[in-house]
């Protein structure tokens, strides 16, 4: 079973992956299936794990401050700042509509 | 001018039912209210009834000296990015590790609002883009909270004639844990945002109540008493003013018997004030909008409180998908109590449910009942007390050093001194009269040195803050209630002298 053009669509502009050519989607499609294979265990009565450490004990830290005052160093990363603080766009800048990207899902 | 008419008319609708009910019932709500006051059958005088749907969202910070998930400090006004750590910024190669003192404000919080606590909750990842969430998710708890299913009760002024109070109810949905993300200050002039990371990972109680209000007066008033609430815990010190206590409402108007209507999200309120008011706007533009045949989007709208309307948000593109993950870098957060208690773990590792209930403080519910009995002052005076920072304070050293009786002592404090405050916007603290000053005052009252005119007349001087002692003052105006009998008699005698006539008139009957 083939993932809809919508999902696809979605996933881009979700997780803005570029799926980027057939090759791309044929391979998530691959994963997906190698995924199902999960179903063809018996999972009745088991309790769904999130992940093999959720017996562990979290640990608990006292609330004291240890961290922080690094504003040089953090700032190292940015490409731009001003004044000690970081700059981004005005807004989040949505991905194009399908209709007005360049991408493979178009002609799919 | 519309969403106050909408005030009156909500505030009546709650009369009629407050006569036949002491509390809102509990559970779905049945009672509606509505907006013209009566149950006036649809179509029959042409006049339709709706009923407005209120729940509510509130963000409130934990009073904290660290964030939830990493050692950089949490304070309000810093340097911009001075208060964050390599986690707060999302760098590779960071874990987050749970502040112990922010589950013990959880559990206090929850236990003060009758929820189950869940001995066994789990963190989540919701995922979105925004320049001030670095990590692209926020680790927050919305599978299995640390509680759900409490309740929160608060009152409301009926009529201010009459000065009834209605106790109502308002469920609480759930408590969960969550990051606070950082702050953007947008910079239109130059098309960009600048982005502090101070607040991004601080940690937040979101409180989620269900739709049992029913419109903006409701609405304040339980976040009010939700306010006093963390403050007596000190689990949020819930300064609107500075983002400690962020709310944002949910709302809908649908007809009575009929399912409930779309509702939109209200958000960027700063104030209780402007809670009532966002709420109220947002009510009846919904019913304009559905009474002139239009339709209701599921969207989020910013209030804007120089307009005093609500307005669709930008930036809020269609329904967004946070895909939801456990979060793998936290097991699950495991509470104990009395019985549960392992017993070879080490203290500091262990949170104790009982231990946590039996050390919280009285609430404001229940410091109002034990003024009211301990002084005999009306339950809407244990309200004001208790509103005012400070004012149950004043009063008990107050009603310490007087002879005066409480019940008396609450009207100075009450019409007096507290009018005067407001008026100048003063707090109690500021206050240029102290709680010993308006004792000593109240005892020459309480002695018949002075009339009740007087010590009008001498707290308005005491106002001035010249340092003056009310004795001191009454001297050198000479306001003293004359005591000496032969000298009253000489005063009445001389008054009946000069007015012959109509004194033969009286006599006359």
């Amino acid at each position: 079973q083939k993932v809809a053009l919508a999902v696809l669509d979605h996933l881009e502009q979700l997780a803005l992956v570029d799926f980027r050519d057939a090759e791309g989607i044929e391979r998530l499609q691959k994963a997906i299936q190698f995924a199902d294979h999960l179903h063809e265990v018996n999972t009745d009565g088991v309790e769904p794990m999130d992940s093999v450490l959720e017996d562990r004990c979290l640990y608990l830290r006292e609330d004291d401050v240890t961290e922080g005052n690094c504003t040089k160093d953090l700032l190292k990363n940015a490409r731009e700042k001003v004044e000690e603080y970081f700059v981004a766009p005005p807004g989040n800048i949505p991905l194009p509509k399908l209709e007005e990207r360049e991408t493979v899902l178009q002609g799919s | 001018a519309a969403a106050r008419g909408c005030c009156g008319v909500w505030r009546r609708a709650w009369q009629r039912r407050a006569r036949g009910l002491a509390s809102a019932p509990r559970g779905r709500r049945d009672v509606a209210c509505n907006a013209r006051g009566g149950a006036v059958p649809a179509g029959k005088s042409g006049l339709a009834s709706w009923v407005p749907v209120v729940g509510l969202e509130i963000h409130a910070q934990i009073s904290s000296n660290s964030k939830l998930f990493s050692g950089s400090q949490v304070q309000f006004a810093a340097p911009p990015n001075s208060l964050v750590s390599f986690f707060d910024a999302s760098l590779p190669g960071t874990l987050p590790v749970l502040n112990r003192r922010c589950v013990e404000a959880a559990v206090m919080t929850g236990l003060a609002l009758n929820c189950s606590i869940n001995k066994k909750s789990l963190f989540d990842r919701k995922h979105y883009f925004y320049a001030d969430l670095p990590a692209g998710y926020q680790i927050t708890q919305q599978r299995v909270p640390i509680a759900v299913n409490g309740s929160l009760s608060y009152s409301l002024c009926t009529d201010n004639k009459i000065s009834q109070m209605v106790t109502k109810t308002v469920r609480i949905k759930q408590i969960q844990l969550e990051q606070d993300s950082g702050k953007s200050l947008h910079d239109d002039t130059r098309s960009q945002t600048l982005v502090d990371l101070n607040r991004a990972g601080v940690g937040l109680m979101e409180v989620v109540m269900e739709p049992d209000m029913c419109c903006g007066e409701e609405a304040a008033a339980a976040v009010r008493e939700l306010q006093l609430i963390l403050q007596t815990l000190g689990s949020s010190q819930a300064v609107m003013a500075e983002g400690q206590l962020r709310v944002d409402a949910n709302i809908s108007v649908h007809h009575p018997e009929e399912p409930y209507g779309v509702r939109t999200e209200v958000k960027n309120i700063n104030s209780i004030r402007f809670l009532a008011k966002a709420i109220d706007y947002e009510i009846q533009r919904q019913i304009e909008e559905l009474k002139n045949g239009g339709m209701i989007l599921n969207e989020t709208r910013a209030f804007d409180s120089k307009l005093g309307c609500t307005i669709p948000m930008r930036d809020k593109e269609g329904k967004q998908d946070y895909r939801f993950m456990p979060e793998p870098n936290l097991p699950p957060l495991i509470l104990y109590d009395e019985k549960s208690l392992p017993a070879n773990m080490n203290h500091q590792q262990v949170v104790n449910i009982d231990w946590i209930r039996e050390r919280l403080p009285d609430l404001p519910s229940v410091k109002r009942a034990k003024l009211v009995e301990q002084y005999g002052i009306l339950p809407e005076h244990s309200f004001t007390l208790l509103n005012e920072d400070g004012l149950t304070e004043f009063f008990e050293n107050v009603v310490k050093k007087t002879q005066m009786k409480p019940k008396k002592v609450i009207g100075w404090i009450l019409n007096n001194l507290l009018s005067y405050l407001k008026q100048h916007s003063l707090t109690v603290k500021e206050s240029p009269v102290s709680s010993f000053l308006l004792a000593d005052l109240l005892n020459l009252l309480e002695k018949k040195e002075i009339s009740s005119t007087v010590a009008k007349q001498v707290l308005a001087e005491l106002w001035k803050g010249e340092g003056k002692t009310p004795l001191e003052i009454v001297k050198e105006k000479k306001l003293e209630l004359i005591q000496d009998q032969k000298e009253l008699e000489e005063i009445c005698q001389a008054v009946i002298d000069g007015q012959e006539n109509e004194v033969i008139m009286m006599v006359l009957g």
